[in-house]
């Protein structure tokens, strides 16, 4: 069996960034003094006329990326996911979000697989944060293939976009040629009629894994993909949840208010089914490698198949 | 336009403030005709804007860093032709596009959203970078509260204008030295304020008399001449200037005037419309 090829979205996003700089000549990057974490130095480095280091000032970046909205570029504004949505939520709010403008924030280094550097820089709230805000759209890449297709997507779209982006490298798991993004379109990996798992971001892969092991106890499990959370596929959702009965969701952030709380407002209103949500247990991360990390917090394959079974026992 | 034309429109300015606050029942009148003047030489002299097509291409920008003034932003567009004067007592009323704060997307001539202090600079430094990286030739000017540069973006904004030699990019402070507390001397002083802005990196013009209309011409064509640097304009200015009871009092920082006020304000300017008629 060859070896699974590995990506940190991060860098697909970086590497996206200087793909598209040429057919996107409005498009601007913004940095506040993580170029080189964030990856957009690879942008830097082909266009370094249009990448703008704002220093280490993330609440002036996101209204520098206004203004340059206003100006008619297409600003992307970088930095991790703890400053972007968490540091800077108010001027995304206000300064973004209300006047409704063509940026597109790009936040890194998403989720405890940040790992070392532990709970102060794991931002396991920022979907939550920015599911908030009226005509925010949000897209969580489960990995480097989505994460380029959600770069370009963004760049298409009017309007303001949060993307996130992980930092530690991930299987490459939609290296396929009939692979078509689009927001607000989940994707069914797998068919299964006794639970669905809807999962997002790197937890995807997990839940795939978890499917194998679950399909070997004889349980047969549908995998979701939801890369856009906002706006959501509640039809791809309700349509599960109608089939299986029961619904996992899974996803390397809080449990509240992410992918787990968008699901269940969703089915609430549309098809009330039980819910478990796999993700951070309303608790801060810690130091320790990436996939140290993702086994403790059951966010691994192992972990995720242990939590639906217990879920369906 | 002289002078004198600019200070009768400054006077109508205000009066619009007065009746767009007491139509509203709730507001801010003080801060707003502290900077009547300086709303009434951009919108009516500096500006190259053009009220008829408010979306203009290659206009100048004027972002109110100070939102909670929106009563004389709104009353100097009205005033200048951008919306009828008659719709400024609509302010803050349900269904009317005069929103309590400055908002981008429902008031004509309003080049950005703000109100959140702090934040509105950002902006129009972004814009003035965006001026300079489209090839464009347009100003950028943006009004903050000397309360407002309290708040620590403002120096972020700051640092990075100078950092960039914005010298499209104007930075008005209303001194009018009241914020809602109190005095800023008293509250969380920003003084001294020049000597801040010179040591980021600005070209700095302490406007003495904020309400002199020549002074202010003064200051902005000096701030027109600079180059290399951002230019801030610190401008000493009466709170609540033209309506008597208002001046110099920060009980008039946000609140309306009931009716029998209103009458009082109203007569107030009367008077100094009239006495600027007899010139």
């Amino acid at each position: 069996m060859s070896e699974v090829k590995k990506m940190a979205t991060r860098e697909a996003y970086g590497k996206a960034l200087a793909e598209f700089g040429d057919s996107y000549p409005d498009m601007v990057v913004l940095d506040a003094d993580l170029a080189a974490a964030t990856k957009t130095g690879v942008f830097k480095k082909k266009f370094p006329d249009r990448h703008i280091d704002c220093g280490i000032a993330e609440a002036n970046m996101m209204g520098i990326a206004a203004g340059l909205s206003l100006t008619g570029k297409i600003p992307v504004a970088s930095t991790f996911a703890m400053f972007a949505a968490g540091r800077a939520f108010e001027q995304v709010r206000n300064a973004i979000g209300y006047p409704h403008l063509n940026v597109k924030i790009g936040a890194t280094h998403a989720g405890i697989t940040v790992g070392e550097d532990g709970a102060s820089h794991q931002c396991n709230e920022d979907i939550a944060l920015m599911r908030t805000i009226p005509g925010m759209t949000i897209l969580n890449p489960s990995d480097a293939v989505e994460a380029r297709a959600c770069v370009k997507a963004a760049l298409d779209h009017q309007g303001p976009v949060y993307m996130r982006f992980g930092r530690a490298a991930v299987p490459v798991i939609n290296d396929r040629p009939d692979y078509h993004f689009e927001i607000g379109k989940g994707q069914l990996l797998r068919e299964g009629t006794d639970v669905t798992i809807v999962a997002t971001g790197i937890l995807v892969n997990s839940a795939l894994e978890a499917a194998e092991k679950l399909a070997a106890d004889g349980i047969s499990a549908e995998v979701i993909n939801i890369c856009t959370i906002k706006p959501l596929d509640v039809d791809l959702i309700v349509k599960s949840a109608k089939k299986t009965g029961k619904v996992v969701t899974a996803e390397e952030h809080s449990i509240i208010g992410g992918l787990g709380g968008a699901v269940c407002e969703a089915l609430c209103e549309n098809a009330p089914v039980p819910v478990y949500r796999i993700g951070m247990r309303d608790v801060f991360g810690e130091s320790g490698s990436a996939a140290a990390l993702l086994v403790k917090y059951r966010l691994d394959g192992e972990g995720v198949y242990g939590q639906v079974k217990e879920f369906l026992a | 336009m002289d002078n004198l034309e600019l200070m009768k429109h400054a006077n109508d300015v205000r009066k619009g403030i007065v009746a767009a606050v007491h139509g509203a029942k709730a507001g801010h009148p003080g801060g707003s005709l502290s900077a009547a003047d300086i709303f009434t030489f951009l919108y009516f002299e500096e500006m190259n804007i053009d009220p008829k097509d408010p979306k203009m291409e290659g206009r100048d920008r004027f972002v109110l860093s100070k939102g909670h003034t929106a009563p004389g932003l709104y009353s100097a567009l009205a005033n200048r032709g951008y919306f009828p004067v008659e719709d400024l007592p609509t302010l803050r009323h349900l269904g009317s596009y005069l929103q309590g704060h400055p908002c981008i997307q429902h008031v004509p001539g309003v080049d950005m959203s703000s109100g959140s202090l702090g934040q509105g600079i950002s902006a129009a430094v972004g814009m003035a970078l965006g001026a300079r990286m489209t090839g464009q030739s347009f100003r950028v000017y943006t009004l903050l509260g000397d309360g407002e540069i309290e708040e620590g973006q403002v120096w972020e904004a700051a640092m990075f204008a100078g950092h960039r030699k914005l010298d499209n990019l104007v930075v008005i402070v209303d001194n009018n030295g009241l914020q809602i507390d109190g005095s800023i001397d008293d509250v969380c002083s920003p003084n001294p304020i020049d000597k801040k802005f010179e040591a980021f990196n600005f070209h700095v013009i302490n406007l003495k008399d904020g309400n002199d209309m020549e002074q202010i011409r003064a200051a902005f064509a000096e701030a027109r001449a600079t180059k290399g640097k951002p230019t801030a304009i610190i401008a000493h200015t009466l709170k609540g200037k033209g309506v008597s009871y208002m001046e110099g009092s920060v009980d008039w920082h946000g609140k309306a005037p009931n009716d029998e006020e209103f009458e009082i304000a109203m007569a107030d300017l009367e008077r100094i419309g009239e006495a600027l008629c007899q010139k």
